[in-house]
């Protein structure tokens, strides 16, 4: 009977810990986005080719590939200088919304920051 | 993928099997000439060069391409020593080239420095003149204000422009300027309103040369391997019997041949890119230092009153 017993209250405490880490993960996820504000440009690709964050944030992009690319908003909205290897670009982004860009040497390389 | 599969609508007798073998040998140096609708090729060599002296035609030109001069990584450490061991290849011809066209990407960053060091190289070169078309790399930061200026002179809009040697029309044309996201290698209208004008009152019979840095057909779409509005640019010369079209961009050879056009792209100098999906990325291709040179090269080209194509032959570096 007592181990039954025991056995019934590590289950409940094993329950009770789930929920508060799972609570713990959502109510983190908002600042999780916002240290996540870097986008790496290795092999002809940006990755995350889509990332999330909150307004006001500065997204950096740094180039890590052997070649030179650029960062231009569809928009034109922002517009990087060539970036050769290990060179960086930052833009703030202060209003939700979607805005895509890509590497005006490499066309073809496409990505975008949404803002929300 | 590179297609080298032939039409056999130019009636020209040309034997299917006899082409195909004759272009597995190309990229080690061979010439490849037609002969009387026949198609025959020599082994590049001194030797063999004086028994294809009387097939050497009437105007003879070099391509050059991507010479990337700025770059420093691994794939090659020195751009500047492979461009010059191609000048040098060039001066050993038996027959100098009456002019050298450079299909693009002279500099790695745009800068003037590295212009600067591609004309002090190219100084050595025993042509009367180097013609240019500007590849991406030549147009950062400036929309290709400073290339313009360096070596476009003569050159109209954007920096197309065309001329005429020995009955032969050469049109220059730039298609790395305003590139759409998403896109590929890009003309444009005004360019191709220019286009249709220049070759409007020309006999059919009048070969074109054709050169520009990213290939005019669509060699791969997914590495930005073509030009969006190329096809609009060959529908102008479709009445013409003999168009060649020299591109650069891709760092390796590859040719096509479509009714009485022949594609054809160039080595580089300066490093080489891996072959369509073999790889995550076009990036520059490293390999063992020893085999760098017969990855990089330069392409001659013959032409001789009456035939149909113009011969063309790339030689790697080294062997």
């Amino acid at each position: 009977m007592k181990k039954h017993f025991v056995f019934r209250m590590a289950a409940l405490l094993l329950l009770l810990v789930c929920v508060v880490a799972l609570s713990d993960q959502s109510a983190s996820a908002g600042s999780q986005d916002n240290a996540t504000n870097q986008v790496k440009i290795d092999n002809f690709s940006f990755t995350p080719a889509t990332l999330t964050v909150s307004p006001g944030t500065t997204v950096t992009w740094t180039n890590s590939d052997d070649v030179p690319h650029t960062v231009v908003s569809d928009d034109k909205l922002f517009k990087s200088r060539v970036l050769d290897t290990d060179e960086r670009f930052s833009y703030t982004f202060t209003k939700p919304g979607t805005y895509p860009y890509f590497c005006s040497v490499h066309p073809k390389m496409t990505g975008q920051i949404v803002v929300r | 993928m590179s297609d080298y599969i032939i039409h056999d609508h130019n009636n020209d007798g040309i034997d299917r099997r006899g082409f195909l073998k004759c272009m597995a040998w190309a990229g080690t140096g061979t010439l490849c000439v037609l002969q009387g609708g026949v198609l025959k090729s020599f082994a590049l060599g001194h030797s063999n060069h004086e028994h294809t002296g009387s097939l050497k035609g009437e105007l003879s030109f070099v391509q050059i391409s991507d010479s990337h001069i700025g770059f420093n990584k691994p794939a090659n450490p020195d751009v500047i020593a492979t461009l010059q061991a191609a000048v040098a290849k060039i001066n050993a011809l038996p027959t100098p080239p009456e002019f050298v066209l450079h299909t693009g990407d002279l500099s790695h960053l745009s800068k003037p420095e590295e212009f600067d060091a591609l004309d002090q190289v190219l100084k050595s070169l025993k042509t009367s003149r180097v013609f240019f078309v500007a590849g991406e790399h030549d147009v950062l930061n400036d929309n290709g204000k400073q290339y313009l200026e360096r070596f476009g002179k003569d050159a109209l809009g954007e920096g197309w422009y065309s001329f005429d040697q020995k009955g032969v029309h050469f049109i220059g044309l730039v298609n790395v300027l305003d590139l759409k996201a998403g896109g590929l290698g890009n003309l444009g209208r005004e360019q191709l309103e220019w286009l249709e004008k220049d070759v409007k009152h020309l006999k059919s019979s009048t070969p074109i040369v054709v050169f520009a840095h990213i290939p005019l057909w669509a060699v791969y779409p997914e590495w930005g391997w073509g030009t969006d509005d190329g096809a609009q640019a060959l529908s102008y010369l479709k009445r013409f019997g003999s168009v060649t079209v020299l591109n650069g961009h891709i760092h390796q050879t590859m040719q096509k041949v479509e009714g009485n056009v022949t594609f054809h792209t160039a080595m580089s100098t300066a490093f080489p890119q891996p072959q369509p999906g073999t790889a995550p990325s076009p990036g520059p291709l490293k390999v063992p230092a020893e085999q760098l040179r017969s990855l990089l090269g330069v392409t001659d080209v013959n032409y001789v009153r009456g035939r149909h194509s113009l011969a063309i032959t790339d030689s790697p570096l080294a062997i």
